[in-house]
């Protein structure tokens, strides 16, 4: 298992990101903005969180012309397995490699705090090991996480069950923390090798983090 | 040439900046405001003399860049040159 995970000026996520794969016994690359070609032979690109270019514009958007982002582009649209984690999510969206665009939070503030999380769809890669209805708690942290996306394109998430995760509370109950449509927390591609949320697996992988929920869904990805 | 582009949100994309302030507002006793919407103003110092020829570069840059059209809308004003 290869995961190539991108850096960016502002990225903050990448060492957690490459602690968990390496501790899931993946070989794990890190990959400069400025680089021009990703590593050959790769099961797994990541675009990590943190604040690229330190949100400023949009998030993601001055990410999205970095110099790798040409090979990204096309590693995804051949089909190469695309994880954007809270940023990087933001990324995907600008993008377009994913529809929708984030706004901020409906209550204007930073939120960093567990939630709990409903698994919507499970045919995927990503999500593989879990079952419909699932309950996963791992950590949230942004300032824009508010998911917009207008009706039609709504109405195709639903339809091609491109939703992944909604948030929740402990009871499976509505508790939706930024404002996002629906509840979205993440979503992915129609033809499911793209994937975006703005939750943080790589950061629930051990106990003493508070919980071990991310393994699994980092897992979903060895071969 | 001064090019202005004014970003907003789109009518019916609900903006949770303005609601906040829409609500301090309020708590001030401004009770004649009936909306607040925020949007960012870019303003460019452009090279070119044709004012045409800079709108439609400025509308490229615009749609590229500067604004995210899935949720926002943008206006270029264009200005004298200075």
């Amino acid at each position: 298992m290869k995961v190539g995970v991108v850096v960016f000026p502002g990225t903050n996520c990448e060492l957690d990101t490459k602690y968990a794969y390496e501790k899931l016994g993946a070989e794990v690359e890190l990959i400069w903005h400025k680089e021009t070609d990703l590593p050959n032979g790769l099961d797994l690109l990541v675009l990590p969180g943190g604040f690229s270019y330190g949100d400023y514009l949009r998030s993601g958007a001055i990410a999205k012309f970095s110099p790798i982002m040409n090979a990204v582009i096309k590693y995804a649209k051949n089909g190469g397995y695309t994880l954007g984690i809270c940023n990087g999510f933001q990324i995907l969206l600008e993008l377009s490699l994913l529809p929708g665009a984030m706004k901020k939070n409906n209550n204007i503030h930073f939120i960093s705090e567990y939630h709990y999380l409903e698994v919507i769809n499970n045919e995927n890669r990503f999500l593989r090991f879990f079952q419909k209805g699932d309950l996963i708690n791992i950590p949230i942290a942004h300032g824009e996480g508010n998911y917009y996306i207008d009706e039609n394109g709504f109405a195709k998430l639903e339809e091609n069950e491109q939703i992944l995760l909604k948030y929740c509370d402990e009871n499976a109950n509505e508790s939706n923390p930024n404002g996002s449509v629906d509840s979205i927390a993440g979503i992915c591609n129609k033809d499911k090798n793209i994937f975006g949320l703005m939750p943080h697996p790589e950061r629930a992988i051990e106990d003493i983090l508070g919980s071990k929920d991310g393994v699994k869904m980092l897992e979903g990805f060895f071969k | 040439m001064k090019v202005i582009v004014n970003i907003q949100l789109k009518q019916g994309v609900l903006d949770p900046q303005g609601k906040a302030v829409h609500h301090a507002l309020s708590s001030l006793s401004f009770d004649e405001v009936k909306s607040v919407r925020i949007g960012k103003q870019i303003v460019l110092n452009v090279d070119g003399n044709d004012k045409e020829e800079v709108k439609k570069r400025v509308k490229m840059m615009s749609e590229e860049l500067l604004a995210n059209t899935v949720i926002e809308d943008f206006e270029i004003i264009v200005g004298d040159n200075d």
